[in-house]
């Protein structure tokens, strides 16, 4: 198991490697960690002309927490974000999800940027970019743009982004006081890909949930967020009448596939138990309480 | 024709300078250009762990990495920690709590547990599982690795 023959270059700075990725012309790969990559190019799933290694670029691997945004450099290494002390003050629930994250050795060397751009729809960066509400900076020869990351991912490793383009950063904005967080997840073994996963937001106000947000994966093509259970709960304190409406909710939205890890049914019956479980303990979070 | 690259890199304190493809990954590099045969290849594509060494500080899949990637960097292997007469701590603990059979993983295993034990407190079993979890051993049943960690674990925190 052997990768096809390609070309390598280094980029120094993040224009080398925009002009070499033009330059490929939809023949080159961009490698940041390579622990999605790399298996590919050892399967000959993908033969690019031209490996473009980003991994000497100085200064894209970052965790900057300016005014109410949180900006994350596309090469931060997911070890460095399990443990940033920044992300554990502004957005906890991504701490928790890091979690997840596969394994040490993956997590030394995977980035956001990587998963971001592979985006496997089990993977916990995708979903934290569409539950957080999260922006994704692009740079390519004609210039930068920033996508919402509900626009972003287009379809299982399917993307928005063009054969030209960068991820050069993501912009999370930061959680307001007075919000409850949770991430729950289930696995079959630790750090392997989710079979489902829920991550909730929900901030409080006078008593009552004022914004909610939940976002799910492992039950469609690409990570999702439940905007009929989100309106369902806003604007009512949360009891056990409202979390059982909102996981029948989703469990009737969500159209999940059956594969070799579990089968349709299953993956909507654990997204309903997952969802219950974390509305229940970000809300109780939320209104000030240890869960 | 593509370009063959010159890296020059640290392997378990030597310096070597020497000349690759571009697509040879860097477990085949320590295999077969330096003859350190020590860390193992399973399935090459980053699930089993027996390939895991250590790079500039941080454990790494070396089946994952290409060996142009490693220039300047400083590696240790499965060959860093001990000699069969001198065995290193990790290696005296999978010895005396039975932590190996066959020894396939265990180079991966060993390099595994050398950064963990550097970075995470492993205070229970459950944590400790959650770190072997990413290196696969199809003789021990993990029991006896566990209890190894667990042992390295109190010699870290200097019990006696």
């Amino acid at each position: 198991m052997k990768p096809a023959a390609f070309d390598y270059m280094a980029a120094e700075t993040l224009d080398d490697a925009i002009s070499a990725l033009a330059r490929a012309g939809g023949d080159g790969k961009v490698l940041a960690g390579g622990q999605s990559l790399v298996p590919m190019l050892n399967f000959r799933l993908v033969r690019p002309s031209i490996l473009i290694d980003i991994n000497r670029i100085r200064d894209l691997g970052y965790v900057d927490a300016t005014g109410d945004v949180i900006r994350i450099g596309a090469l931060t290494r997911h070890h460095s974000l399990e443990t940033s002390p920044v992300i554990k003050a502004h957005l906890p629930v991504m701490t928790a999800a890091m979690q997840h994250v596969a394994h040490l050795a993956v997590r030394n060397r995977g980035t956001i940027g990587g998963s971001l751009s592979h985006a496997d729809p089990a993977a916990e960066l995708p979903m934290m970019a569409v539950l957080l509400d999260g922006k994704i900076g692009i740079r390519s020869l004609h210039g930068r743009r920033m996508v919402d990351a509900r626009r972003f991912f287009t379809g299982s490793l399917t993307t928005d982004l063009k054969h030209d383009e960068i991820v050069t950063d993501v912009e999370f904005p930061r959680l307001l006081p007075n919000t409850g967080w949770a991430f729950e997840e289930i696995a079959r073994r630790a750090g392997d890909f989710a079979l489902a996963a829920v991550g909730v937001t929900i901030s409080v106000r006078d008593g009552k949930a004022d914004r909610v947000r939940i976002g799910m994966m492992g039950v469609g093509e690409t990570p999702l967020r439940a905007p009929e259970a989100e309106d369902l709960l806003a604007g009512n304190a949360i009891d056990a009448q409202a979390l059982e409406a909102a996981a029948s909710t989703i469990e009737m939205a969500v159209e999940p596939n059956t594969d070799l890890h579990a089968s349709a049914d299953y993956r909507r019956f654990l997204v309903g138990a997952l969802a219950r479980r974390a509305i229940s303990v970000a809300w109780t979070r939320a209104c000030g309480a240890s869960p | 024709m593509i370009a063959r690259k010159t890296i020059k890199l640290t392997v378990n304190g030597a310096v070597y300078e020497r000349t690759v493809e571009p697509r040879l990954l860097l477990s085949d590099f320590l295999r077969v250009d330096l003859g350190l045969t020590g860390t193992h290849v399973g399935c090459e594509h980053g699930v089993c762990g027996a390939c895991t060494i250590i790079v500039n500080g941080d454990s790494t899949r070396s089946c994952l990495m290409l060996a142009v990637q490693a220039d300047g960097t400083v590696i240790e292997t499965v060959e860093s920690l001990g000699s069969i007469h001198n065995l290193s701590a990790a290696q005296k603990a999978f010895h005396e709590h039975h932590a190996l059979q066959c020894g396939f993983c265990t180079p991966g295993m060993l390099m595994t547990v050398t950064d963990l034990l550097r970075k995470y407190p492993l205070a229970t079993d459950e944590q400790i599982r959650a770190g072997l979890s990413g290196n696969l051993c199809r003789c021990t049943g993990y029991e006896h690795i566990v209890a190894a960690v667990r042992a390295l674990v109190r010699q870290r925190e200097g019990a006696p």
